[in-house]
């Protein structure tokens, strides 16, 4: 008795746990299809989002007693779009309702139970980042939409509470919805300015996970694999786009170096005094051939560029020395399609290295000019040691100082801490 | 849906054309109000007399208040409307950029209400919980 009760708990575990773990693979797999698929007539990607969630709660009851369906993700949608049109009787009113009704049944009876569902991720992705959306909600919203992370998640990796970065995201899918926006790929003649939007988007999801360094904080290392995801998607979906193609390569070169940023006590390493032997070698290359890809269609632009910088400084790993002339350049490149105060100063830096610290200073970008380098960690590190290399301590000293005080990174200040300390004076 | 196309725009600005340019703004709009009609797109429209001639009114204390003069001083002022059909947002965005409103003022593009909406549970309360 008491065995065969044991056997059946335990079979019953099994299937719990078959139940889950096929589920979860849907999720990560195919979370953003079903989501595009069951808002693109509605635009109401908080009901898409609520029909799938408890569609999944379903799932993890059904699945155990019956078996996992053959196609899961068909099972989702069919029980999704139920509750979809279930919740759209209840709140619809008045004339249109039939109307709505009917449309939204047809468009989800054009995928039969168990075809293949369309892939409207891309469009879905386009809504996420489409101008008449804030800046700076369009990548929390697409690493919600599309890839299911909640908003505590989200929240944490983009330094705000849960709970304001939930409620902004509400209010953004409430405009989506409201002012109509379109799940749809730009025509041609926009598609290249607002392809940069969803690039933007998937970099700035990229750049907060990569501020984690030593990937210790797993919310943030994971973050610049969702950021991958995205732009491998955006990859599959649009091949021929070079800026795409960039922002990819771009990545994988800065991943490829993640685990070189630290040495065996947990220490900042520059990237000039990195092991080379530590970059990711295999990352490098998928990187280095999807550039290659992307200077075929000669169509250059800013990701194209940055990944190309990246792969001067790898240039390193050949020959032993960064190709500073090339970084440079490149560089130069960049200052004139962006007039940005980061670019300026790296491209200082590189100056430094062909002209020496004299001619890297007068580079630098004018603090008088700009009143957001005041509190810009990477402006006064980069004077600091520009300083420190010309032989004025004094000056060095007092840079290293604020830079010290702006980073966040607690290895990154030891690091400048060290550096500050080797001053005389 | 529905867009509320809402034209600010300097008054002070059209004043200071000549009679020749004031007429060749007003064939514009005419040509951009019957665009919109041929489309099908064209719900309603309307031209607003100057900001000096407008009234506020607000009840104080179960008291009408009335004011002299608009609700907000700035300096633009909303000149018009173009209430249009079209399918989303872009498509408005669109109209919204063949208006002669946009090349001398701003357009703003404002989703108008559904009414067959009416009565959904405030979204904002339910999810702002979560």
């Amino acid at each position: 008795m008491a065995a065969s009760g044991v056997d059946r708990l335990n079979a019953a575990g099994e299937r719990d746990a078959a139940a889950r773990g096929t589920a979860e693979a849907v999720a990560r797999r195919n979370y953003g299809k079903l989501v595009a698929f069951l808002a693109a007539r509605t635009r109401d990607v908080t009901a898409a989002e609520d029909a799938l969630s408890d569609a999944f709660a379903s799932a993890l009851t059904e699945w155990p007693r019956s078996g996992c369906p053959s196609n899961p993700e068909a099972w989702l949608l069919t029980v999704a779009r139920r509750k979809i049109i279930d919740g759209a009787r209840h709140r619809r009113i008045g004339e249109t309702a039939a109307a709505d009704l009917q449309r939204l049944a047809e468009d989800f009876a054009a995928v039969p139970d168990g075809g293949d569902i369309p892939d409207q991720r891309l469009a879905l992705l386009f809504a996420c980042a489409h101008p008449a959306i804030e800046a700076s909600i369009r990548a929390p919203l697409m690493l919600q939409a599309v890839l299911g992370l909640d908003a505590k998640r989200i929240g944490s990796a983009f330094l705000m509470s849960p709970a304001a970065m939930g409620k902004r995201l509400v209010r953004v899918k409430d405009k989506i919805r409201q002012a109509g926006i379109p799940f749809r790929i730009p025509e041609r003649e926009e598609l290249a300015s607002r392809l940069v939007a969803v690039l933007d988007a998937i970099y700035a999801a990229f750049a907060e996970g990569w501020s984690d360094p030593d990937g210790a904080d797993v919310v943030r290392r994971d973050l610049t694999e969702e950021a991958t995801f995205l732009a491998r998607l955006v990859v599959e979906l649009l091949p021929n786009e070079p800026e795409a193609l960039g922002l990819l390569a771009c990545m994988l070169h800065a991943e490829a170096r993640r685990r070189a940023r630290r040495n065996a006590e947990g220490d900042y390493v520059p990237l000039a005094e990195q092991d080379t032997s530590a970059w990711d070698a295999a990352m490098i290359d998928e990187a280095e051939v999807l550039l290659r890809r992307a200077s075929g269609f000669r169509s250059i632009g800013r990701y194209q560029l940055e990944a190309a910088l990246q792969s001067a400084h790898v240039d390193r790993r050949r020959t032993g020395r960064a190709n500073w002339d090339a970084v440079l350049e490149l560089y130069d490149a960049l200052s004139a399609l962006t007039a940005s105060p980061v670019v300026a100063i790296n491209r200082a830096l590189a100056i430094a290295e062909l002209h020496g610290a004299d001619a890297a200073l007068a580079a630098m970008p004018d603090i008088a000019a700009d009143a957001r380098l005041a509190d810009y960690q990477p402006y006064w590190a980069a004077r600091a040691e520009l300083l420190a290399r010309k032989g004025a301590d004094g000056d060095a000293h007092h840079a290293y100082e604020i830079a010290i005080g702006l980073e966040r990174d607690e290895a990154v200040r030891r690091f400048l801490q060290r550096r500050q300390a080797i001053l005389s004076c | 849906m529905q867009y509320l196309l809402m034209l600010y725009a300097s008054e002070n600005g059209w004043n200071t054309l000549t009679k020749a340019e004031q007429k060749q703004g007003e064939a514009a709009y005419a040509a951009y109000t019957e665009a919109l009609r041929k489309a099908g797109a064209l719900v309603g429209s309307n031209r607003l007399q100057p900001v000096a001639s407008a009234t506020t009114v607000r009840l104080s204390g179960g008291k009408p208040q009335v004011m002299d003069g608009p609700y907000a001083e700035s300096k633009e002022q909303l000149g018009g409307y173009y209430l249009i059909e079209a399918a989303d947002l872009d498509a408005a965005i669109a109209w919204a950029a063949r208006c002669p409103g946009s090349g001398h003022g701003i357009v703003e593009v404002r989703p108008v209400w559904d009414m067959a909406t009416y009565g959904l549970p405030d979204r904002e309360k339910i999810h702002a919980a979560m």
